[in-house]
């Protein structure tokens, strides 16, 4: 029978089938940070059980570490204990652990794939729901809860309900500077953030072939965005790129096999899936959020919208709330919007393309005297890189902030965080009140505009300078 | 996971109807690092005050908690089962549970029992007469029995699968242990290529 990608690897995957539970699968990669795993490794202790597969674990410090000084102790009490407990907890259960400092630190999300762990076909999980970013590979990657942490590293498998499908196809050729934050943030003003909710979204069509890997792990790591389980786009050319020659890549006649294999990892003709959606590249413009979850978007040509304009009562009161929060008037052209801050990082954008991009941008050109802009490498390889391609001096040169690999102010849990009543343009990916710190406002958007917006202190493309 | 059989203990009756998840254990709680030691979070806003039922020197050592309607409505967090276990209940008796909490209770051995409310009332009648009153949770025979010739001596419902799983006292994980063969097999068949971390 004719089968989609998802379900091609769940089914290379099932370990046990029994009626009326759920099918138990095996896991070929297991991510770990310091915030959710604390309570887990707890677990095995009390049970006096082992890590059942340490070769298949590896754990980063991110969510906590803050981006400068990392070679003093962390300052925050609750902070510090949290990555000191992961670090015991490595050691203790032998699991290879990438501390602040180490050449390999780097967000979770970053660093799987910098590292060719992530490979076409395989389970990953983390608790962490922004797994889904490894889904780029054609990977079944999803995030999991404290409870299931354990569960995965006692027994390498977890008991799983299946997933419904669904294909986002996206078709046509984008236009100069669009990019992939733009699809993601325009498929997911489209379908809500509720829109994928129990399913596994396949991204597939022409714009999405051409991407590049960077760009497509983008697109899937918003995939919780839209509320799906995870997000897949089938390996091909460009993927097999990527993966060549990095260390854990397989190599010689192993590649050989690998290759073969993954090539079968495409949805089959005429397999159906639970829900379709479709959208032309061409009609896409850079696009930002002016509210408070990521699905309240529109292309930076419009304007904030009037809740009073919107049919669906729910959707008017949300819409309404978040204006309040946003301190935006609605009418108000998007352009019009100033910031304070722009943050160039996460698991998002923070990868060496995404700097690449904001770079270009800047280069010659200053941050606006009313701006503080904040670049942070997804990971010290990003960081490294760009520093070989002399990026961070183009940064530097233009006044921002060159800072040291983590989530840094994709959340409000180390020291870089806005203020209360302070706005941004933030390349991450939730908008949430209170997000990147108490009170502080976040406009979600693309490198580029995050380049442009830092210069012209307005929200702003490219194109505007 | 500790198995549940027969428990006999002393008990606590909490009269307050709708006790969220937030009021079992606030979030300022959360973030330890550890499984164990929720205990002093455990009703931690209530517990400031002196008279709250669970400072009274006579249920000092209970281990069920007989509580109003909706016990653990609200939040998911599983720091609510933690810190009721931590504290040293086996036990929530209850007309009506929070889905989640209830769930996450039975999966972590935690017995939460559903009684009518006019059960519940006779057992808070009973333990407010005498503190002492031995309360026993037969998960054998899915009874309740408590006082003097067992004044009370109900029913309660619980399905096989839980019951089983918790008189044998098996968490997911212990479940999954059970099929350690089959995991065994297919890491057998897995690709040469796959990589690994080491
Ligand atoms: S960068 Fe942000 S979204 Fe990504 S793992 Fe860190 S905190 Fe989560």
């Amino acid at each position: 029978m004719a089968r989609t990608l998802a379900e091609k690897v769940w089914d290379a995957h099932i370990v046990r089938r029994a009626e009326g539970e759920p099918d138990l699968l095996y896991i070929d990669l297991h991510l770990v940070h310091e915030v959710t795993s604390p309570q887990a490794f707890e677990g095995l202790r009390l049970a006096g059980r082992p890590v059942r597969r340490p070769d298949l674990t590896i754990a980063t410090e991110d969510h906590n570490v803050p981006t400068l000084d990392i070679l003093r102790p962390i300052a925050d009490p609750v902070s510090r204990t949290q990555v000191e407990t992961l670090r015991k907890n490595a050691s203790d259960f032998g699991v290879r652990l990438h501390p602040m400092g180490d050449a390999e630190q780097g967000i979770v999300h970053v660093i799987g794939p910098q590292l060719g762990l992530t490979q076409p076909g395989m389970t990953v999980v983390c608790g962490d729901s922004h797994t889904s970013t490894h889904g780029a590979f054609g990977a079944l990657a999803f995030g999991i809860g404290t409870s299931q942490v354990e569960h995965v590293l006692a027994t390498q498998t977890l008991p799983m309900d299946r997933f419904k499908t669904m294909a986002v196809t996206v078709e046509g050729a984008l236009r100069p500077g669009v990019t992939a934050k733009d699809i993601i943030l325009a498929v997911i003003a489209k379908i809500g953030t509720a829109g994928g909710q129990g399913h596994v979204i396949e991204y597939r069509g022409e714009a999405i072939r051409a991407l590049s890997m960077e760009a497509r792990m983008t697109i899937c790591n918003m995939s919780i965005e839209a509320g799906a389980r995870a997000g897949m786009i089938a390996p091909d050319d460009t993927t097999f790129a990527y993966l060549e020659g990095r260390p854990h890549a397989p190599k010689g006649a192993d590649w050989d096999a690998a290759v073969a294999y993954w090539r079968t990892l495409r949805t089959d003709d005429g397999a159906a899936f639970d829900r379709e959606v479709v959208l032309d590249a061409a009609e896409l413009s850079p696009f930002v959020t002016w509210g408070t979850n990521p699905g309240q978007g529109a292309p930076l040509d419009a304007a904030v919208p009037d809740p009073e304009a919107m049919a669906d009562p729910t959707e008017r009161a949300a819409a309404a709330k978040a204006l309040a929060y946003m301190d935006l008037a609605p009418g108000t052209p998007l352009r019009e919007i100033s910031v304070d801050t722009v943050f160039v990082g996460s698991c998002t954008n923070g990868r060496i393309e995404d700097l690449r991009a904001a770079a270009e941008v800047i280069r010659g050109r200053a941050v606006a005297d009313s701006v503080r802009m904040l670049v942070v490498p997804g990971s010290m390889r990003v960081k490294e890189q760009a520093q070989a391609e002399g990026l961070d001096v183009v940064f530097r040169a233009a006044g921002a902030e060159w800072r040291e690999a983590g989530c840094s102010m994709c959340l409000g849990m180390n020291p870089d965080q806005l203020a209360p009543g302070e706005r941004s343009a933030s390349t991450s990916n939730r908008n949430f009140e209170g997000r990147q710190g108490k009170g502080g406002r976040t406009h979600l958007v693309s490198p580029l505009v995050a380049a442009a917006t830092a210069v012209k202190g307005t929200l702003a493309s490219p194109a505007d300078l | 996971m500790e198995k549940f059989t027969v428990h006999t203990g002393t008990a606590v009756p909490l009269r307050a109807s709708n006790v969220d998840t937030d009021q079992i254990i606030p979030a300022v709680y959360l973030k330890r690092v550890s499984r164990t030691g929720f205990e002093d979070g455990l009703f931690a806003a209530w517990r400031a005050e002196p008279d709250f039922v669970l400072n009274r020197p006579e249920h000092a050592g209970a281990s069920v908690l007989v509580a109003g309607p909706d016990f653990g409505t609200g939040s998911s967090r599983e720091h609510a089962v933690w810190a009721l276990q931590n504290y040293g209940f086996r036990a929530v008796l209850s007309s009506r549970f929070g889905d989640i909490f209830r769930g996450n209770s039975l999966k972590g051995g935690l017995l939460t029992v559903v009684l009518p409310q006019e059960t519940i009332e006779r057992l808070w009648a009973l333990v407010e007469a005498d503190p002492a009153t031995p309360v026993t949770v037969d998960l054998e025979r899915r009874r309740v029995r408590a006082g003097e010739g067992d004044a009370v001596d109900v029913p309660f419902e619980l399905d096989d699968y839980t019951r089983w799983r918790l008189l044998e006292g098996l968490d997911d994980i212990g479940l999954t242990l059970r099929h350690t063969d089959a995991i065994a097999e297919f890491e057998r068949h897995r690709s040469p290529w796959l990589p690994t971390t080491v």
